[in-house]
């Protein structure tokens, strides 16, 4: 087992900057996502540390030896791809079993190993089977056996939950995540599901053409994004431009909004604060600047969606579209069209400097 | 239901006349190989004499052992050479691959006695001159393409993940090609040997060509045999080599699907 460190790393395709100057530190034994939007250089990122690309400059360090000019088969890594990427001509035990018998193991100490992975991801029974056999799910424990059979430093996840359906996703995410415990070992995971990345990983990197966006816990990313991409990325954000004030901005309609989070920034320069729907409350009445120091807007609703546990309101003021959701308590219903009042603290409030 | 009853009957009628045409011919020269009449003269006589005089046609006999050799060593050179080249062409990108890719197909259309002429002269202006290595070298020229296109078309359906897993599990090269690239590709491998069995095992203009009367090949010393008149003994032949022929046919068939995913 070891940590994973990426510096500075950088890399071209053509006049296509797919990495510019990133650099993440992996600890031994978390578990990563790296969370991005197509093209957004993730994949790319991650075949630099398997060591199926090489970068053009920058290093990558695992269990702190320089491994950017070794290629993948030296690298001592795990990787599960998209579409699990399974011997088709062999039995899901000959599957498990490549790593080890490529690296000429002894018969019996690849069989007793190779049946100690299969019992960790739960599929004792099926070693005689060939992998057109199983379901889609059941690929997946195979492709996740093989990878980690041979004890790799740190396991690369592709994708790996993508092309499964709703419900087994989410099983398969608990699974992946008591398996990574069970074994301890340093899990780097691309995808550009948000829902994946904050349920299951220790930590966050946000890419964004090539460069690292922002990089922390799920909870800090969330509650203190950086920029703008991160705030709607990650989540949904209603975001609001102005002038930086000393403790929030200024809109351009005049009100102010306080941000008693986010950064610093001298009054005057262009800013802007981002709240979470969830943050927000939502009443009818008249609207005055509040004496808790809340942050105050009045409004109209345009369109309600009711989604059972909660309902999202869109509420129309001076040309943005809020988005408001409300947990369902059984309170009474607020119509379309209705004029109401938003309510939120500044604590739930970011600021963030204009790009 | 009677119309599609109809359908089905004409359906199964088409077949049988598609075999009849297909295996009418050999059926019957097959048949007059028994037939103690060399003129094709009924009544039917069972005899086993041409397969006699067969054995005693030493020239007959060099020339098919000469066909089976030359088909053998060729089908072995084009199933390793054109097998490398088209994983050469699947796994490496290179200046002028495209030119190269397209080269391929123009011998393939190429009139036989074309190159054959072409090839006679070649020959002789480097020296090599006609003979069986000649005709070897010709053959090979002939259905490497074919190796290239069938085992290329293989590739086509290989997931370029499957090395790159095979790789992450500190597979070397050597290994990812021998465990996974080969095993995968079998069936176009064989499929292409199968062909390139068949180019070299029926060639005959470009042999024509190439041989000298003491070396030729079995489909050359046959049309020189008619060319003399017909003996029965060349039914007998032939129908040994259909026999064998098919039966090496079935037995591939039976061990590697073409085509499709098993």
């Amino acid at each position: 087992m070891a940590g994973v460190q990426v510096s500075n790393v950088s890399r071209s395709f053509g006049a296509h900057k797919a990495l510019d100057d990133v650099s993440i530190d992996f600890a031994d034994g978390g578990f990563y996502a790296l969370l991005g939007p197509s093209g957004s250089g993730k994949t790319t990122l991650l075949r630099q540390i398997a060591g199926f690309d090489f970068p053009d400059s920058g290093r990558i360090a695992i269990g702190g030896e320089s491994v950017e000019r070794v290629p993948v088969e030296k690298r001592r890594i795990g990787m599960v791809f998209q579409n699990y990427a399974l011997f088709p001509n062999m039995s899901v035990a000959d599957n498990v079993a490549f790593g080890l018998s490529v690296r000429g193991e002894p018969k019996a100490t690849t069989a007793t190993e190779v049946q100690r992975a299969l019992d960790l991801v739960q599929l004792s029974k099926l070693g005689g089977r060939r992998p057109h056999q199983l379901s889609g799910g059941q690929r997946q424990r195979v492709a996740l056996a093989r990878a980690i059979v041979t004890k790799p430093r740190v396991l690369l996840l592709d994708e790996p939950l993508g092309a499964l359906d709703k419900a087994l996703r989410v099983d398969m995410q608990i699974e992946l995540k008591r398996i990574q415990r069970e074994i301890g070992i340093t899990t780097i995971f691309v995808t550009h599901d948000q829902e994946e990345a904050l349920t299951m990983s220790d930590r966050i990197g946000i890419l964004r053409d090539g460069r690292l966006v922002q990089e922390g816990p799920p909870e800090e990313i969330y509650d203190r994004p950086q920029s703008e991409f991160a705030a709607t990325f990650l989540g949904d954000a209603n975001i609001f431009r102005g002038d930086a004030t000393g403790d929030g901005i200024r809109l351009s309609d005049g009100t102010a909004i306080a941000a008693g989070a986010g950064a610093k920034l001298t009054a005057g320069a262009r800013a802007s604060c981002a709240v979470r729907p969830e943050r927000i409350q939502i009443s009818t009445g008249a609207g005055r600047s509040d004496a808790g120091g809340a942050n105050v807007l009045n409004g109209q609703v345009s369109k309600r969606i009711f989604a059972g546990s909660n309902s999202t309101y869109f509420v129309d003021r001076d040309g943005q579209t809020l988005k408001v959701i409300i947990q369902n308590t059984g309170a009474e219903r607020l119509a379309e069209g209705q004029d109401v009042v938003l309510r939120w603290s500044p604590e739930s409030t970011v600021l963030i400097a204009a790009v | 239901m009677a119309t599609t009853r109809i359908l089905e009957g004409l359906g199964r009628l088409y077949i049988w006349l598609l075999l009849a045409f297909l295996y009418l011919p050999i059926i019957i020269m097959a048949l007059m190989s028994f037939n103690v009449s060399p003129f094709y003269q009924l009544p039917f006589e069972w005899t086993t004499e041409w397969y006699a005089a067969l054995w005693q046609n030493d020239q007959l006999i060099a020339a098919t052992w000469n066909s089976i050799e030359i088909a053998v060593i060729t089908t072995l050179i084009c199933t390793v050479l054109g097998s490398a080249a088209s994983l050469a062409l699947y796994r490496y990108d290179f200046r002028g691959k495209k030119f190269l890719q397209a080269l391929l197909f123009p011998p393939i259309a190429i009139p036989w006695l074309i190159t054959g002429t072409a090839m006679l002269i070649f020959f002789f202006g480097v020296g090599i001159g006609r003979g069986l290595f000649a005709i070897l070298l010709g053959h090979v020229a002939l259905a490497l393409p074919y190796v290239i296109v069938v085992v290329s078309a293989r590739l086509q359906t290989f997931a370029p993940e499957l090395e790159e897993a095979a790789r992450s599990l500190g597979a070397n090269q050597w290994q990812v090609t021998s465990r996974v690239t080969l095993p995968w590709i079998m069936p176009g491998v064989i499929a292409g040997g199968l062909f390139a069995f068949a180019v070299s095992f029926d060639q005959f203009v470009v042999s024509y060509f190439l041989s000298t009367p003491g070396q030729t090949t079995l489909p050359v010393e046959i049309y020189a045999a008619i060319r003399k008149g017909f003996t029965p003994e060349i039914n007998a032949v032939s129908t040994i080599i259909i026999v064998v022929s098919m039966a090496l046919m079935l037995l591939t068939a039976r061990f590697f699907k073409f085509g499709g995913e098993k």
